[in-house]
């Protein structure tokens, strides 16, 4: 396969890769947080913390890029603030494609999970409430391990976002070459450039097989989790 | 005085008052279905909260409004069997039956667990995962589980539904050897009357 893609094609696949995989990462503790806190608690303002972790499922891509330029811009107020701080630097850099790519995928991540810990039995906390468990250690030892599957599920499906994010991307991170221009953006460019039809198609068949990848990864995660009860497909 | 328990309790529609003052180590709580048995039991293991009242089981106050007590579940040192027994899923029968025993900071348990399996006759069924026991099974590892936690206080939520006789037989048997306040509600007052030293109606 090395003879297959170039260099450069392959620094772009290496890429979208670690783009997407910080993406996740990052995001994944705070979209269950998110998940937990809207699945499980009841407070005035749930319904807009619903609607404003949605936002970007519904907002024009660009729409969310843009918004993230204006916060996190090297003149907006977090971004001002992350660079006078800690000298962080997202908008133009492959951090702020991550970033992107994260937000975007944050509804499909939180939308997972909140489904996995509405179905894990409030009963079965309260149990281990009286078995001497405190909340913490119940939700340790209940609610995380049966949600599981909503966490592999929410994760490959943030991922496979996240792989295929280019609106917002290419708004707040633009499309350098080298630096933030992941698999969707170079097939985008490629396909503005006579010539690079065999790149462009090349580009597109790796994007299938990561997706795909994914897809059957958390599939098998899903079902190794929970002794063959869930799964994802 | 086992149980001093008066709590008056409100579930949408449903009102529920109980005053009991009682020193019966074995305490039945009666009423048909639906009257709110299962509610006090939960407002005495602290998943709920009751309206006003106080209760103390065993000389330990675990709720009193009028002074602002009210102890958490995972405090109350209650072992509780559910009527819907609660197993954890995810969990082997083994692993079921020593969650509460890890949390019981080396208080030792009213009997040994050697012995409680071999009179609640599963100690073949430890590898086994929950959703593969019957409801007898599942029923008498519940019991266990609730034991080995070391608690204080039985609360036993309709104990011998799901059991046959002769187990029906090995449950009043344990009732006997356990040396615990237990407090167990029914709707069958005829199965109750011969475990319990005191019988109480609700509704």
């Amino acid at each position: 396969m090395s003879s297959w893609l170039n260099a450069t094609e392959w620094a772009i696949v290496a890429l979208s890769l670690k783009v997407s995989l910080v993406a996740v990462f990052v995001t994944l503790p705070i979209a269950y947080g998110l998940a937990w806190v809207i699945a499980r608690r009841r407070f005035p303002g749930r319904m807009v913390l619903d609607a404003a972790v949605h936002l970007p499922l519904v907002l024009p891509p660009v729409v969310t890029g843009w918004l993230l330029l204006v916060a996190f811009g090297r003149s907006g107020p977090v971004g001002a603030w992350l660079e006078a701080t800690f000298g962080i630097t997202l908008v133009f850099q492959w951090t702020g494609a991550a970033l992107a790519a994260g937000v975007m995928a944050l509804p499909l991540m939180v939308r997972a999970m909140r489904l996995s810990i509405e179905a894990v039995d409030r009963r079965l906390i309260g149990a281990a409430r009286t078995l001497g468990a405190s909340r913490w250690h119940a939700f340790r030892t209940i609610t995380l391990p049966l949600s599981l599957p909503g966490i592999a599920a929410g994760a490959m499906l943030g991922f496979a976002r996240s792989l295929g994010e280019f609106g917002a991307t290419i708004t707040f991170a633009a499309n350098i070459a080298g630096e933030t221009r992941t698999l969707p953006l170079a097939i985008y460019t490629g396909l503005q450039v006579p010539g690079s039809d065999l790149m462009v198609a090349r580009l597109a068949v790796i994007a299938v097989i990561l997706s795909l990848g994914a897809l059957l990864l958390s599939e098998w995660l899903v079902r190794r989790s929970s002794g063959g009860r869930a799964h994802v497909l | 005085m086992s149980f001093e328990i008066t709590l008056s309790h409100q579930i949408g529609e449903r009102a529920i008052a109980l005053d009991v003052q009682s020193n019966a180590r074995v305490l039945a709580l009666v009423g048909p279905s639906g009257i709110g048995k299962t509610s006090v039991l939960h407002c005495i293991s602290g998943l709920s909260q009751p309206a006003s009242g106080r209760i103390v089981i065993a000389g330990r106050t675990l709720f009193d409004s009028a002074q602002g007590i009210d102890i958490a579940p995972q405090d109350r040192r209650a072992g509780v069997v559910f009527q819907d027994m609660r197993l954890f899923p995810h969990r082997k029968v083994a692993a079921n039956l020593s969650y509460g025993a890890k949390l019981a900071d080396g208080r030792p348990a009213a009997i040994a667990q050697s012995e409680l399996l071999s009179l609640l006759d599963i100690a073949d069924l430890q590898d086994r995962w929950p959703a593969t026991l019957s409801g007898g099974e599942a029923r008498r590892v519940a019991i266990a589980r609730a034991l080995l936690c070391a608690p204080d206080f039985l609360l036993l939520d309709e104990p011998s539904s799901s059991l046959d006789a002769s187990r029906a037989d090995v449950l009043a048997a344990l009732i006997e050897r356990i040396d615990l306040p237990i407090l167990l509600v029914s709707h069958d007052e005829a199965q109750v009357a011969r475990l319990a030293g005191h019988v109480v109606r609700l509704g």
